[in-house]
């Protein structure tokens, strides 16, 4: 049975990371990551968890710690936010060429410069050709819910990756909110107990982790990782699937909302859905036949449920929190415009870059860009194909 | 399913089906098969008159290619010699025990 309590995104994930009693937990304290941290520190101290708590001296080393942790045989964690994210990134592709189930919670943050401690998804963005699993979060609930079945994701067999769960920095991290947690023991067997395969400690089997690996057999891995990657859509919806019936709460791979007769649509991940579904409503009771899409796997890019759903449409604005800076989009934009590309009927498709650095994004801008998205739907054309939506001139 | 053994030095690599995953290696002393003497452009002559058995190219050697049979130096191993010349820069004897040669001044018997 749930059991409603009032918590932030942070005290959330916190609690979520109690219930799973991680064998190890290295960390570095980063804003607006700091708190879960904090709180989950206190819970080793009052003997709450079983956990071994390594603070580390940096982000490097937080995740060089988990990794080894993990290669150990241990279930291993960390969290993190944009510099502590960047300053990992050489150890990060190892956890995920290594093949160990981490599960990092990400709170989404811009990345430096100038110096922004508010959200955006330029931190986790730049990690999305890491070989991590990405679950994005619009609240305090799915950033629990998606941190729980992180560790089933990662630690199943078929798929044996690292994942991310991300949230938006302050805005759910920070943001008090009402959700429905599970108890204890029903958290204890869902994720089960955890039997690695290979343990660096175990000495009557001994392996050995990182060899060298040159021309005749570092192809044959990278296979195996994009294997795997692609092995993992199946296994989050059956996840998924295990989960409703715990929980009452059903994921899958997006949300879609509203689309079953939907004209044109907007794309997002993150915190901005709460916002746009309210647009949507209110665009629906004016007789406006929108629909939202609310991705929660962005890795693997699920290209094709993808297709099934936005194919329908005539126009599709695809919302990102982070720039490429390739003078193409962001990130989203163009792995939906890839995505879609194969279909005979396809919709077409604008970016907008919004939010940068925290940068609110209110209902008016939402609305604009559904008007400027009708206006394609019905053969206009935008003025330009992705926008900075919000900058001043 | 079994996690099949995998031999650097075998003959037949791999698939990507068939390795361990992660590029984990699952047979201990592997480092064995893997023959560095590949590498070698320039061999270690040793001359056994010369050497006044001090172990010093024993102790030095990175690659575990000095041969000691009851507690005697006595040749080198050229599967796993990579030609780096340590022994050589270590060696204390009077007149230097090794000589360097360039492999591709060597005939191969
Ligand atoms: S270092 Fe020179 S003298 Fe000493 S054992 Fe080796 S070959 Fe002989
Ligand atoms: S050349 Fe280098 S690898 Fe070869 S025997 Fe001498 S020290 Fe060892």
């Amino acid at each position: 049975m749930g059991k409603r309590v009032a918590l932030t995104g942070n005290e959330a994930i916190a609690l979520g990371m109690r219930q799973i009693n991680p064998d190890v937990v290295a960390a570095y304290p980063i804003t607006p990551q700091t708190d879960i941290v904090q709180y989950f520190a206190s819970f080793v101290s009052d003997g709450q968890v079983k956990t071994e708590l390594v603070t580390v001296e940096s982000e490097h080393s937080a995740m060089s710690a988990t990794i080894g942790a993990a290669a150990a045989g241990a279930r291993a964690m960390t969290a993190t936010s944009s510099q502590g994210l960047a300053l990992m990134w050489e150890v990060v592709y190892i956890a995920a060429s290594f093949r160990l189930p981490i599960v990092m919670p990400v709170v989404n943050r811009a990345l430096s410069g100038p110096i922004n401690i508010h959200c955006d998804h330029s931190d986790s963005m730049g990690a999305r050709d890491s070989g991590w699993i990405q679950l994005y979060s619009e609240n305090a609930q799915e950033a629990y819910d998606n941190l729980l079945q992180a560790v089933k994701i990662a630690e199943d067999k078929r798929v044996m990756l690292p994942v991310m769960v991300c949230q938006d920095g302050f805005i759910t991290s920070h943001g008090m909110e009402n959700l429905e947690i599970l108890q204890d023991e029903e958290v204890r067997t869902f994720i089960g107990e955890y039997t690695p395969d290979y343990s660096l400690l175990d000495t009557k089997r001994p392996v050995m982790y990182g060899p060298l690996d040159l021309q005749n057999y570092y192809f044959e891995h990278k296979k195996q990782q994009a294997e795997a990657m692609k092995d993992a859509l199946p296994v989050i919806l059956e996840v998924a699937e295990e989960y409703r019936k715990l929980s009452g709460r059903e994921y899958q791979l997006f949300e879609a909302y509203r689309m079953d007769d939907a004209e044109y649509a907007v794309v997002i991940m993150g915190s901005a859905a709460g916002t746009t579904r309210v647009v949507v409503d209110e665009l629906r009771a004016a007789g406006e036949k929108v629909g939202l899409l609310k991705l929660r796997v962005f890795r693997p890019f699920p290209y094709k449920a993808l297709q099934q759903v936005l194919g329908k449409v005539k126009a599709v604005a695809v919302m990102d929190r982070a720039d490429s800076f390739s003078g193409f989009g962001g990130p989203l934009f163009s792995e939906i415009r890839a995505g879609l590309y194969d279909l005979e009927t396809r919709p077409r498709i604008s970016g907008y870059i919004y939010g940068l650095g925290g940068r609110d994004l209110g209902i008016d801008e939402i609305k604009r860009v559904f008007a400027e998205t009708k206006m394609i739907a019905r053969g206009g054309d935008a003025a330009d194909l992705v926008t900075h939506l919000g900058v001043r001139e | 399913m079994t996690n099949p053994e995998q031999k650097i030095g075998q003959k037949k690599e791999l698939g990507w089906k068939e390795l361990p995953r992660g590029g984990v290696v699952l047979d201990t002393g592997s480092a064995r098969d893997y023959e560095t003497g590949d590498w070698r452009s320039f061999r270690p002559l040793w001359s056994k008159e010369k050497c006044i058995q001090c172990l010093r190219c024993w102790v030095f050697c990175p690659d575990a290619a000095i041969i000691v049979e009851d507690g005697k130096m006595v040749g080198i191993d050229y599967k796993h010699c990579k030609g780096c010349g340590i022994c050589r820069a270590e060696c204390p004897a009077k007149e230097n025990a090794f000589e360097m040669v360039s492999e591709a001044d060597i005939e191969e018997d």
